[in-house]
């Protein structure tokens, strides 16, 4: 392709592009003893290694990978061979070793933090989520309503959900659903 | 009437509420049914079918009777039992199935032509003539027999599902279950006690004898506070524990809101789903009626219930009383009425040998034979062995023994087992997988039984969960004996009632076995017993014994029915909680979709995303004046559309090539790096599956892009070629819909446009038509791929979609500035269709490549999916029904989708239909309807007419069939 044939236009951009979170305007929300909240994932990238190459990409990150299910450090079980890497600089050579796909601007992050957050998410997350089973840091890829979620515990009351961009406002519309029901209770 | 000193409601808060628009008053902790009663109200119904006064006949969930509607309007709840709505201030209670009114209900000469209304006279009556069913008969038969009717308004009311996971699940809270609880949870298992009452006891509620020196209820206070101090303990009331299915998961119904006045916020009820690791059932028991004649009238009801009215409700079902059962447990009905001093006007025991004490006149050997009082009990007749004698009552007390609820074990297919001893069916063991049972519903009735159940059913179950529990001494309690000897229906003439709800009485379930339908899954149908909101819980027992007696088998071969879930109604508004309005469906919308919509674009549903449909501008008043101008505007100056929502699928890995030549029809290893190249996907079966576009970006790096609707299906199809088909080769996809935001911009000005953007310029040597590459917009990192949907000159630029929203303004401003603008799925629809560009209309999954003139793409210098297939005897040649494009020649000018082709000479039938139209669109490019569909032969059919018919729109249109492509068939727009 002949890209030195593009003549640049000098020293400045013609345009500002201005970025927008995926839930911007529509978050937070406090509801009884939950509160929701976007979160900015910062970069993040799906890191998928090709075959045997596991070892080497864990030695080029200087760590070692989750498994299924799990997350250590900065990066968390995403799918079958991939993980993904939040917050954390991809050395360029990486890139021998494995897929590197960015998906800084593909998910949705929402953080849900309250004594409830379990009871809220158990109406819309099918999976078991009680402390005892799913401990700080792990993970599953499951459906939150009829939306496809990563969940992650981050700490005792507290969980990071991750679901498409593009379905951002059905998001926060059905967790503050699930939080006013709740809520509502007497 | 209330009886001083006795039941377990709140004296001190009284409680008003209305009955058929009558102001009563009851007290926290009622019933409508102990409220009722205790306002001397006994005519709380009319039945099923004959429209006969009823009462309550429970105290449970079970009730067959005293089916209400509560609430007025949308709000309105048909077919609550009276004996399970808890009261509260300003509740609205009215009667159902009467007509003017309960008292005086003009259907109730139906009662009168009783005898012609035996089993199976629907069936036999309205035979003929046969269209007279739906029109005539049926019609008429919903209204005079029925439930309650629903509101005819959207109800706003909220429900709710919800998910629990637990290690065991204790089903009921009365003492086995307690019991149960009590030692798996002080062993540290996680529990889960869930309990259809509003307060844990079960019959301890109801009973006067004590636990360890406590009463009943206090008993059962002091273990459910016990359970609640604990952490691992959760305590679900109200919540019905409805069905047991696979993988030990459990449907419940928690009653959450429907115990106070109505709110707009809180949910009505919710359905569980709770996943439990073992089971213990303590479901206890029901007790059964006995069939006599005219056993229905108001006031006559189960010795049970009387009980439960008595010491739990405190309320005396009438001023005097006639206990009348086969067992010792009945006795207790007169005594404790005795003690609470209710004047008992006669225990009638069947059995002779029966053995009674008491301040009150007894008949052993006797049987209550008989009834009179119309709207409620005035006397029953007793038949001793010195004759018949009646006896003035305002309630009979009956008993008529006790069913365990074996309901829940019956889910999956299990069968009960009769015991001869206490002639009732218990479960079979190992009918639910983990599940044990304990107490009454296991055929143990007496307290120490049911504490000793529920015991020994926690230490089983905690023994596998690998977890040991300390036994804790059982509480004293009471350990009568259970004596009883069967009685199912007294003998006589006039009709005995076995089934409440649907008004089934012993002769009809002797008349189906009369006409042959002698099993009991024939009488049950035959018949209708057993059917309704009760599920025959209270007759299902007695109906098979008639039955077994009439057809001269036992008990255990006769068999029961089989029960399925739910065990009580769950109102389908719980099961499909949430996905009324916003939560049927996710909605994607694009980051450009806050700016369409402020230009005032109609939005349709693409799959789950929602896209324009047009751009209207001042003055446009008809959609089709905004879609001529747009695809004007795309054809003469520029155009910006969303195209985000195709699907993009990140392909990466040393076999990345490979993989792609294998999935596509054509080549994809043979493309250099920076260029594009449109594919054509097959299924396994060779038919068209998708196609798109993909770019190279280097060696062991793909883009791929599918159509919207299908973006979904190919990243499946593709996990499931690489897992299952070729899981040798290297390689990895991602999903990058969402991470991009993508916009074409089309039309003879878009270079000129992007230039206008870009932070360095483009030409046609930079970027010529199908070329990709990165660029910088803004300082932002892009993607730029020359590729056309429309047949002009345009890219398609993606960014990063935090951006988007900000470069579709940056798009609109500059392409305002160029005479051009944003256009709409209705101009890129017409647009394409002007080029011959295809889409699911066309490969709707019926086509194939040879259809739609493609064959040459499936390469044969390598194997692809769907190849052999593909090359099938059928799949190929003049017969198949081939691409075309359409344009009318005739008068008439309108071509509409889903129309069929005919040759202009034969009628338009379906046996001479020669193909169907798939996509249509005015054309302002070219001033005619244009267009696509499948015709016989299509391709060598060119120029030739064929005759257009719609039959749904009355649409006749002679055409011209050409190719597919009219809109610059050479490309020398594309790469100009």
């Amino acid at each position: 392709m002949g890209l030195s044939c593009m003549i640049r236009k000098g020293v400045r951009p013609v345009v500002e592009l201005l970025a927008k979170s995926p839930a911007e305007g529509l978050l937070p929300y406090a509801k009884g003893a939950v509160e929701l909240s976007e979160l900015a994932l910062g970069k993040a990238a799906s890191i998928a290694p090709f075959k045997g190459q596991l070892d080497a990409v864990e030695k080029a990150l200087g760590q070692g990978f989750p498994k299924v299910g799990r997350t250590t450090g900065h990066v968390v079980w995403f799918s079958q061979g991939q993980y993904l890497a939040i917050a954390m600089d991809i050395p360029d050579a990486l890139g021998k070793y494995a897929a590197i796909t960015d998906q800084s601007d593909a998910w949705c992050a929402l953080e849900l933090k309250g004594a409830a957050a379990e009871d809220v998410l158990a109406r819309l997350v099918p999976i078991d989520l009680r402390q005892s089973q799913f401990k700080r840091g792990h993970c599953a890829r499951t459906q939150l309503g009829h939306m496809p979620l990563h969940i992650t515990r981050t700490g005792n009351d507290a969980f990071r959900l991750l679901s498409f961009r593009s379905m951002a406002g059905t998001m926060v519309h059905e967790i503050s659903r699930a939080m006013d029901l709740l809520a509502a209770r007497r | 009437m209330r009886v001083n000193g006795k039941g377990l409601i709140d004296r001190s808060r009284p409680v008003s509420f209305t009955f058929d628009g009558t102001r009563l008053q009851g007290f926290a902790g009622d019933t409508v049914a102990s409220a009722l009663l205790a306002n001397d109200i006994r005519l709380m119904a009319r039945s099923f079918k004959y429209h006969r006064p009823r009462g309550v006949l429970s105290a449970g969930s079970e009730e067959p009777n005293a089916l209400i509607t509560v609430k007025r309007g949308s709000d309105a709840e048909p077919n609550v039992r009276a004996t399970v709505q808890e009261i509260y201030e300003g509740l609205e209670v009215r009667s159902q199935n009467a007509w003017p009114s309960l008292g005086f209900d003009a259907l109730g000469v139906n009662d009168l032509a009783a005898p012609f209304f035996s089993a199976g006279f629907y069936y036999k009556t309205f035979m003929w003539p046969r269209a007279f069913w739906e029109r005539v008969y049926e019609p008429l038969i919903r209204r005079a027999a029925g439930l309650g009717g629903v509101s005819g308004t959207a109800s706003a009311a909220e429900y709710e599902k919800a998910f629990a996971f637990c290690d065991l699940l204790v089903i009921g809270a009365g003492p086995a279950g307690l019991m149960a609880a009590l030692e798996a949870g002080r062993a540290g298992v996680d529990v889960i006690l869930a309990d259809e009452d509003v307060q844990a006891g079960g019959r301890l509620l109801s009973e006067t004898h004590g636990v360890e020196g406590l009463s009943g209820s206090d008993w059962a206070a002091r273990a459910i506070a016990e359970l609640a101090s604990m952490e691992n303990v959760r305590i679900m009331a109200r919540t019905t524990v409805t069905g047991a299915y696979d993988q030990s998961t459990f449907g419940a119904l928690e009653r959450v809101s429907q115990h106070h006045a109505p709110s707009k916020d809180a949910p009505r009820a919710c359905f569980w789903r709770i996943v439990a690791k073992r089971s213990i059932l303590a479901a206890g028991a029901l007790e059964r009626p006995v069939a006599f004649q005219n056993n229905d009238r108001p006031g006559i009801m189960t010795a049970s219930a009387v009980r439960s009215y008595l010491n739990r409700w405190g309320v005396a079902p009438g001023r005097n009383v006639v206990v009348f059962g086969n067992n010792d447990d009945a006795h207790r009905t007169a005594h404790d009425l005795r003690a609470a001093g209710v004047h008992v006007a006669a225990l009638v025991d069947s059995r002779p040998d029966a053995r009674v004490t008491g301040d009150f006149p007894v008949f052993t050997g006797a049987q209550v034979c008989g009834s009179t009082g119309r709207q409620g009990l005035e006397a029953v007749t007793i038949r001793t062995q010195s004759g018949t004698e009646k006896i003035a009552t305002e309630c009979l007390a009956m008993s008529g023994g006790w069913n365990p609820s074996v309901h829940l074990t019956c889910h999956m297919n299990g069968r009960p087992e009769w015991r001869d001893d206490i002639a009732s069916f218990v479960p079979k063991g190992g009918a639910i997988p983990g599940m044990v049972t304990a107490g009454a519903c296991n055929g143990a009735f007496s307290t120490h039984g049911a504490l000793a159940e529920g015991q020994a059913a926690a230490m089983e179950t905690l023994e596998a969960l690998g977890k040991k529990g300390a036994k804790s001494d059982l509480p004293d309690a009471e350990d009568t004996p259970y004596r009883m000897s069967p009685l199912w229906a007294v003998g006589g003439t006039g009709r005995a009632w076995l089934d409440f709800q649907n008004d089934v009485t012993v002769k009809d379930v002797k008349q189906a076995a009369k006409e042959n339908f002698r099993s009991v899954e024939h009488m049950k149908r035959y018949t209708t017993q057993g059917m309704a909101t009760d599920q025959g819980k209270n007759s299902n027992v007695n109906a098979l014994a008639i039955l077994a007696d009439v057809t001269g088998r036992g008990i255990p071969e006769t068999g029961t029915t089989t029960f399925r879930p739910p065990y009580s109604p769950v109102p389908i508004a719980a099961m499909g909680a949430g996905a009324q309005g916003k939560g049927f469906a996710p909605e994607r919308l694009t980051t450009s979709h806050h700016s369409t919509v402020k230009r005032k674009a109609p939005m349709i549903e693409a799959g789950m995303w929602y896209r324009p449909s047009y751009f209207p501008v001042p003055g446009e008043s008809h959609w089709r004046q905004s879609c001529d101008r747009e695809v004007n505007m795309v054809r003469d100056t520029v155009g910006v559309c969303d195209v985000s929502t195709l699907g993009k699928i990140d392909v990466q890995g040393p076999d990345a090539a490979a993989f792609l030549d294998f999935v596509y029809t054509n080549t994809f290893s043979t493309l250099k790096p920076g260029r594009v190249r449109y594919g054509l996907m097959l299924r396994e079966d060779g038919t068209v599956m998708d196609d798109g576009t993909t770019a190279r970006l280097s060696d062991t790096h793909y883009v791929m892009t599918t159509t919207t609707a299908a973006a979904g299906a190919v990243m499946r199809h593709l996990e499931f070629v690489h897992q299952c088909l070729r899981p040798e080769l290297d390689v990895s996809m991602i999903s990058v819909t969402e991470q991009w935001a993508q916009f074409a911009v089309a039309g003879p000005k878009s270079r000129e446009l992007l230039n206008g953007l870009l932070d360095m310029l483009i030409d046609n040597d930079s970027f010529p038509f199908m070329a990709c590459g990165p660029v910088s917009v803004g300082g932002v990192d892009a993607r730029l791929f020359r590729i056309s949907f429309s047949g002009e000159h345009a890219y398609e630029i993606a960014v990063p979609a935090r951006y988007g929203a900000s470069l579709f303004e940056a798009l609109n401003e500059k392409a305002a500035a160029l005479g051009g603008g944003p256009y709409g799925m209705e101009a890129l629809n017409v647009l394409r269709i002007e080029k011959g560009f295809i889409t699911h209309a066309e490969i709707h999954g019926r086509v194939t490549a040879f259809d739609i003139g493609m064959e040459r793409m499936i390469s044969a210098k390598k194997d692809c999916i769907g190849q052999t297939m593909a090359a099938r005897p059928g799949l190929l040649g003049a017969e198949r029904e081939q691409l075309v494009g359409l344009k009318p020649i005739g008068a008439v000018k309108q071509l509409t989708a889903g129309a069929h082709l005919f040759d202009p000479e034969n009628p338009a039938t379906r046996e001479h239909s020669e193909g169907y139209v798939t996509s249509v669109g005015f054309s302002p490019t070219m001033g005619v309807f244009l267009g696509m569909g499948f015709l016989k032969n299509g391709r060598a059919r060119h120029g030739q007419t064929v005759k257009l018919v719609d039959h749904m729109r009355g649409i006749e249109t002679l055409c011209e069939v050409h190719g597919p492509v009219l809109h610059d068939p050479e490309g020398g727009k594309t790469r100009g």
